[in-house]
């Protein structure tokens, strides 16, 4: 047990994976980087430096610089999942999902149910995600909705560090495609995390706090600013649950629902854009399942429906704050 | 004059420990308190536990409130005779407040951490606090526990001696390999006896709990020449009892819910078991390799839902000094394992449950520390 960051949990799930298992491969973008080159071998790590130091320990052959080309790259890798090994690749940034879109939704995701179960897929996608960090429109999305839509995949977004390597872990010894959701703004943080390897199970939401006046449902990154504003509220005297999915595919709509039944009151927080987002999903499951015990309308607390902002302050004032967080929850309370 | 200022500051339990809550003090400004009074309920992320006083005299100020957070090693009251002025008081403390936000930083750095040997193989996970010539301690926890168990009673027992908090197999930091062959209590010892020869103790007095008394216990008598005395908390192998209802349960739940009312069933007070402590436990459970090796331990040492070893009919051979602490309230092994016990080894029953190592820590403590010397 020794204090480690998101990128460190992140980099020892894959290393200890891949130590434990000859087929996990991984692919992408500068994942080591200098390929080819002249100059420093495993230069980049990836983009944020969250894969250095694999390339040096399991050679070329297991960890594969990519051309920038992601239809091919994530299509040769539901392929080789498909065949016999466990990829896992690189989607540098969620927003290029567009470019490969086919290859994970209509392809990966439907293989073991088209072929009649003959076909395992046991590919893991890692990406990054998340506004705050100056990178604009087409470098900022959340997009999980996008992926959680779709039967077939599953999808993890770990909201800590000790999340991420038990999540990527259970991620790379499950058999189905998931993508897993890295925060980009997150790689600093720092938590206690176990040396030795361990897998968290998809399905089961954490509760980081309970209490009994509201359920805050939090994703990923928005799940430690719930938790800042339940420490908050509590020396006031407004105690708060706070429900961590884990994994929005597949959903743990028991532990959900009866969070919010047991507090009567909701308040769902969540960075991607309103319309068609994980917000309503668990607003309206919440409305159809649980809405005798609730003593008020739910609250979302989500981005704008806009294109994130470049202006530094604009981006600020996009991203669910912990004010607007705390706003939210006192509306609740004043039912 | 200031020799005769005490000051009570806070206690550092376990590792992880950086700050703790004044959840409420037992005694009001002006009371004369004995060493080892309680004198302060004290709350931290981990752990509710009250607080006994290293120190007599007069409790001349209350530094911190009720409800109150500070950092470990930060001033909470001071003790001195009445002879001491109150100006004199109000320069101590400012001066000790001053020196201590100036040290703050490094004080938690200068905390020992665990570390891990090599013991005929397997990699055993271990917390070294202490040295001097005195014989040394090795602590043994118990089924499901860890080196943590002991944060309470460690540090009190390192005066002039090296002691070694141990992760047994199959738990915390330690080999989740349990090898070939059967996980029982003279398995377990065996490792114990690597772990010494590892470190090259020779000698050592062995307090075990539970599970790991019943190892202290086996050592005793299969090993003498490298044991100076044991000390058996709430022990395993003294009959054949064991409340396999908190065994399964504890390897059955998967959620904080689930476990919560399991862990219960280890203390008399429920307060103890905190959100973070369950937390930990689910955590261990999660770790590559446990369930199987806990399964295993299960197996060899409680099959059927009784104890496999009884040790009762060798205790007459025991060339070693034995003592028996429990806990009148153990919900887990039954304290009237202790009952029939050869005069040679005294019993100390006290007001606690199954950690009472814990929840009486400076009573044991002071148990412990007179066994080990006379």
């Amino acid at each position: 047990m020794s204090r480690k960051s998101y990128r460190q949990a992140i980099n020892e799930a894959l290393r200890q994976e891949m130590e434990r298992d000859p087929r996990v491969i991984l692919m992408g973008e500068d994942v080591a980087g200098g390929l080819g080159a002249p100059g420093e071998d495993d230069a980049w790590g990836g983009p944020l430096g969250v894969t250095k130091g694999l390339m040096p320990i399991f050679g070329r052959d297991r960890v594969l610089d990519t051309p920038i080309t992601e239809s091919a790259f994530i299509g040769a890798a539901a392929g080789a999942a498909a065949t016999g090994l466990r990829p896992v690749a690189e989607l540098m940034f969620v927003d290029f999902f567009g470019v490969c879109f086919d290859q994970i939704y209509n392809q990966a995701a439907k293989f073991r149910y088209m072929f009649g179960g003959k076909a395992v897929t046991p590919l893991v996608i890692r990406t990054m995600y998340g506004a705050g960090f100056r990178a604009a429109s087409q470098h900022s999305q959340c997009l999980y909705p996008v992926f959680t839509h779709i039967p077939g995949l599953k999808v993890a977004l770990p909201s800590s560090p000790y999340e991420a390597k038990g999540l990527l872990i259970q991620s790379i010894r499950d058999d189905d495609p998931v993508i897993f959701f890295e925060h980009k703004a997150m790689y600093d943080e720092e938590e206690e995390v176990p040396d030795d390897p361990y897998a968290i199970p998809f399905g089961e939401a954490n509760l980081t706090r309970e209490g009994d006046d509201v359920t805050i449902v939090a994703f990923g990154r928005m799940v430690g600013l719930c938790n800042q504003v339940a420490d908050k509220l509590e020396k006031e005297g407004i105690s708060c649950t706070v429900v961590d999915p884990r994994t929005t595919s597949p959903l743990d709509t028991d532990t959900i629902l009866e969070c919010i039944e047991e507090t009567g009151r909701l308040v769902v927080v969540d960075e991607a854009h309103p319309r068609c987002s994980m917000a309503t999903d668990i607003a309206a499951l919440a409305a159809q399942n649980v809405f005798k015990a609730l003593k008020g309308p739910v609250q979302m607390v989500t981005a704008p429906h806009a294109p994130v902002p470049f202006s530094p302050e604009l981006e600020d004032l996009y991203i669910p704050s912990p004010a607007k967080i705390e706003s939210a929850v006192r509306k609740t309370m004043a039912n | 004059m200031s020799g005769a200022i005490r000051p009570i500051v806070m206690p550092k339990w376990g590792l992880a420990m950086q700050e703790g809550m004044v959840a409420r003090w037992l005694v009001e400004e002006g009371a004369e308190i004995k060493a080892g009074d309680e004198i302060l309920d004290i709350e931290t992320s981990k752990i509710a536990n009250v607080y006994e006083s290293p120190v007599a005299g007069p409790l001349r100020r209350r530094v911190v409130g009720e409800g109150e957070t500070v950092a470990v090693g930060a001033l909470l009251g001071v003790v001195a005779d009445s002879s001491v002025p109150d100006p004199e008081l109000d320069g101590f403390i400012a001066s000790f407040q001053e020196e201590f936000a100036a040290h703050a930083a490094e004080a938690g750095v200068a905390a020992p951490q665990p570390e891990t040997v090599d013991a005929g193989g397997k990699r055993i996970r271990y917390l070294a606090i202490g040295e001097g010539d005195g014989v040394p301690l090795v602590f043994i926890h118990g089924f499901g526990g860890d080196l943590n168990n002991w944060q309470f009673n460690q540090e009190a027992l390192a005066g002039g001696r090296a002691t070694y908090a141990i992760d047994l197999p199959g738990h915390g930091g330690s080999t989740k390999d349990l090898g070939a062959g059967h996980v029982h209590v003279g398995a377990l010892a065996s490792a114990v006896v690597e772990f010494m020869n590892a470190k090259e103790i020779a000698k050592a007095h062995v307090v075990g709990h539970s599970l790991g008394g019943a190892v202290a216990l086996d050592l005793a008598l299969n090993h003498p020449d490298r044991v100076a005395s044991a000390t058996a908390i709430c022990t395993a192998g003294l009959g054949p009892d064991i409340n396999m209802e908190y065994i399964d349960g504890f390897m059955q739940a998967k959620r904080r819910k689930q476990l919560e009312p399991v862990l219960h069933m280890l203390v008399a007070d429920p307060e103890m078991v905190s959100r973070d402590m369950i937390e930990d436990v689910l955590k261990f459970k999660r770790l590559d390799g446990v369930e199987t090796a806990l399964n295993r331990i299960i197996d060899d040492c409680f099959a059927g839902g009784r104890q496999a070893l009884d040790l009762t009919a060798r205790l007459a051979e025991l060339a070693v000094p034995v003592q028996v602490i429990w806990g009148s309230k153990d919900r887990i092994i039954p304290a009237r394992h202790a009952e029939g016990m050869p005069a040679a080894i005294p019993v100390h029953l006290l007001d606690a449950g199954h950690m009472v190592h814990m929840e009486k820590a400076a009573e044991v403590n002071e148990r412990i520390g007179r066994h080990i010397e006379g």
